[in-house]
């Protein structure tokens, strides 16, 4: 009765799989040169992107999919995939956000991100891309007051191409893995950060990310840089329509943070995970890496995995910088038939660097939860720590949680920390809870809300609470 | 008033065998009354308190349940809750991240709303816990901590008796609460649970030992032993049980 009931609770629908109506500029499916030329030219780029992107590809054609994750998907046809795709109107680009397409305001709007700079979140910047393009940014001029750079990756490509050709691929190499490849030769937006020397951005950056055209790839590319002495929190979040065919998500994420600098980087990823059967639902292949380059430097990855077919994501830091510090928070769902494998690397090379590592699995239905994070402890990295916690929560006899730790020491005065646990919800829970006389959904969720407690404290404040919420919507129906 | 009539239970082990638990409970507690139920390790007394409270790990074959005239087997754990059942908990469970007093405060609004009172606002709430939980004589960070998470066994046991402080239900069944407390905490529960009785509340206390009962003058005593009540009368049969042990009413029986 128990399981019945909290199956019910766990299968709430995804409220975000509505499709929206709009006249779109989409080239045909196929991956070749010509396809990164086209989208280059559309993007009016300068003559070193595009040779970067053919190099990518080039080097892409020699790889092969990568097949150690703890995941099974079908091959998938990269000639099948639509590889750029914009809505009509937004394309010349925007002078302000009152020439944005109220189709596109109206879609924004029912996803609960208001394009306009006041109400609810009006204390945070929003970059819109919907499927291939960046279709608004909201306080653009508030924060350019502060010398803070936050806009389309392609408007960065024509702005500030010096920073742009300077820093590009310089965490993650296009030649790092087979995805980060991908994106390389064909990503079509993203945003770009730039905070200047000294300055706390006035307020938390955000980009949500919207796929809308049946059958197109997304493949953004987000590069934040903090210079000396300077802060910044950014958020992404990201949707798509509820699709029975698959489609493929392969973002690439760049950090780099110079002295006494500190990036915060939150996710709530919430794109769609397919049906109860495991048909559709996005294909999430992302590669995302932060790099202290400076002393004193921190980064923090905060990220809510509630959504896609499959999630493969290992956001990482590189801790150069001596007393740098890198953080890792995370919580991962999977229901129905949704795979996860996730997880960070922590690449310890300074001095006195210190790492944390908090990870949450949370699986019900069918649902598979890999936790795989490397930790690793370079020779001149003295007196480094790490503290890793990962602990699962099952709510189903039929799903899994996995942990795959790595752990690699080549400073004896290192030390590294590793805590895991893994626990079915408890009927026992359950029945205290209901004798209290809490419903069972109550229930269900104040009990997954306290296993997640460590991470939502995480999250900028405007967004803690919906990542609760979220999980309710993503939980509904889960234990059987 | 609560009837039970013929209660017969049976629990599934790991090894999928079906073994009697209850076999055949007779029992009626009036309002205003406080009843004790007494028995050795096994005589099902335990599993009585669970299954009036709706724990699903057991299994109902025969007799009838009736709360003020109501069925209670076909209420779901969390509506007898919001009849005024309240079971303190043998082994109270760990809810790790859940603010105990967030949870409180849940349950207690959950009720009321029930009952159609509005909900108690956070100041309010917070001065009436404050003042039960120096009743229960915890300190006031208890209040700030995870639902019984890294408490010592008397500790949650008192964070049990501050729940039914809080909640004040109308019909009280204390699990063993005695269990593994010491004389201070017994003295403690003695007090609480006297400052409930009331002429519409029903009490059942559920205990191994007679030690408790110095503290909680029961109305009836009845004495359990494989699955049946062997037994029932006032307070002096306690006693009598606790010098002559168990065996005196039933050969087989092992105190």
């Amino acid at each position: 009765m128990a399981n019945k009931l909290i199956k019910e609770v766990v299968n709430q629908h995804y409220p975000y799989g509505f499709i929206t109506q709009i006249e779109s500029d989409t080239i045909p499916p196929g991956l070749n040169e010509e396809v990164i030329h086209l989208i280059s030219s559309k993007k009016n780029e300068p003559a070193f992107m595009l040779e970067w992107r053919l190099k990518a590809f080039r080097h892409w054609r020699t790889l092969s999919p990568p097949t150690w994750a703890h995941i099974h998907c079908e091959p998938i046809d990269y000639n099948e995939i639509i590889y750029y795709s914009a809505p009509k109107s937004a394309e010349a680009g925007l002078k302000s956000l009152d020439e944005v397409d109220p189709k596109l305001l109206e879609t924004y709007k029912k996803l609960g991100i208001p394009l306009h700079e006041q109400g609810r979140l009006a204390g945070v910047a929003v970059d819109a891309v919907f499927d291939s393009i960046s279709v608004a940014t909201t306080f653009k001029a508030k924060l350019h007051e502060a010398g803070v750079i936050f806009c389309p990756f392609s408007e960065a490509v024509q702005k500030y191409p010096e920073l742009i050709e300077k820093y590009l691929g310089t965490v993650v190499p296009y030649r790092d893995n087979f995805f980060a490849a991908l994106n390389s030769a064909v990503f079509s937006d993203g945003s770009f950060v730039y905070i200047p020397k000294g300055v706390r951005c006035p307020m938390e950056l955000s980009t949500y990310f919207r796929i809308n055209t049946a059958k197109s790839g997304q493949f953004e590319r987000t590069l934040i840089i903090a210079e000396e002495d300077s802060y910044v929190s950014y958020l992404e979040g990201c949707t798509a329509p509820m699709r029975d065919e698959n489609q493929l998500h392969a973002a690439v994420v760049e950090l780099i943070a110079f002295d006494n600098a500190q990036i915060k980087y939150s996710t709530v990823q919430n794109w769609y995970p397919g049906d109860e059967e495991g048909r559709g639902g996005i294909f999430n292949f992302v590669t995302k890496r932060g790099h202290c380059r400076g002393v004193n430097s921190k980064i923090s990855w905060t990220q809510i995995e509630t959504g896609s077919a499959i999630t493969w994501k290992y956001p990482s830091v590189i801790l150069q910088g001596d007393n740098s510090i890198g953080e890792f928070y995370s919580v991962a769902l999977t229901n129905h038939y949704q795979q996860a494998d996730t997880g960070t690397k922590m690449i310890h090379m300074g001095k006195n660097t210190r790492s944390t590592i908090i990870s949450k699995g949370i699986a019900a239905g069918h649902g598979q939860n890999t936790y795989r994070g490397l930790v690793r402890m370079q020779p001149y990295a003295t007196h480094a720590r790490n503290y890793t916690q990962c602990d699962s929560l099952l709510l189903s006899s039929t799903c899994g949680a996995h942990t795959f730790p790595y752990i690699e020491v080549k400073n004896p005065s290192a030390r590294v920390e590793h805590e895991a646990s893994t626990s079915k919800i408890g009927e026992d829970q359950l029945f205290y809870c209901r004798q209290r006389g809490l419903k069972i959904e109550d229930a269900i969720s104040m009990i997954v809300n306290g296993f997640c407690k460590q991470v939502f404290k995480e999250l900028p404040m405007e967004f803690a609470v919906e990542a609760q919420k979220l999980l309710e919507v993503s939980l509904e129906g889960s234990v059987g | 008033m609560l009837n039970i009539n013929n209660l017969q239970v049976t629990i599934q082990d790991e090894k999928q065998n079906i073994k009697p638990i209850l076999r055949g409970v007779n029992l009626s507690i009036k309002p205003g009354e406080v009843h004790a139920i007494m028995g050795p390790n096994g005589s099902g007394k335990s599993t009585l308190a669970n299954v009036l409270a709706g724990r699903e790990d057991y299994h109902v074959t025969e007799g009838t349940v009736a709360l003020n005239n109501e069925d209670l087997l076909l209420l779901e754990p969390e509506e007898r809750a919001a009849r005024g059942l309240f079971l303190a908990f043998q082994y109270p469970t760990e809810i790790p991240g859940v603010n105990n007093m967030y949870f409180l405060r849940t349950a207690l609004n959950g009720l009321r709303k029930r009952k159609g009172l509005p909900p108690l606002d956070a100041a309010d709430f917070l001065m009436l816990a404050k003042s039960k939980i120096k009743e229960v004589g915890l300190d006031e960070t208890f209040l700030h901590r995870a639902v019984n998470e890294g408490f010592s066994g008397g500790e949650k046991k008192r964070n049990e008796v501050l729940q039914m402080m809080m909640l004040e239900p109308s019909f009280i069944i204390l699990d063993e609460t005695d269990s593994g407390l010491d004389i201070d905490a017994l003295q403690m529960v003695g007090r609480c649970v006297n400052s409930l009785r009331a002429h519409a509340r029903m009490i059942l206390v559920v205990t191994h030992y007679q030690r408790l009962l110095d503290y909680i003058q029961p109305d009836v005593v009845h004495v359990m032993s494989n699955g049946k009540i062997l037994r029932s009368g006032d307070k002096t049969l306690a006693h009598e049980l606790e010098a002559k042990g168990y065996g005196w009413l039933e050969p087989e029986v092992k105190s």
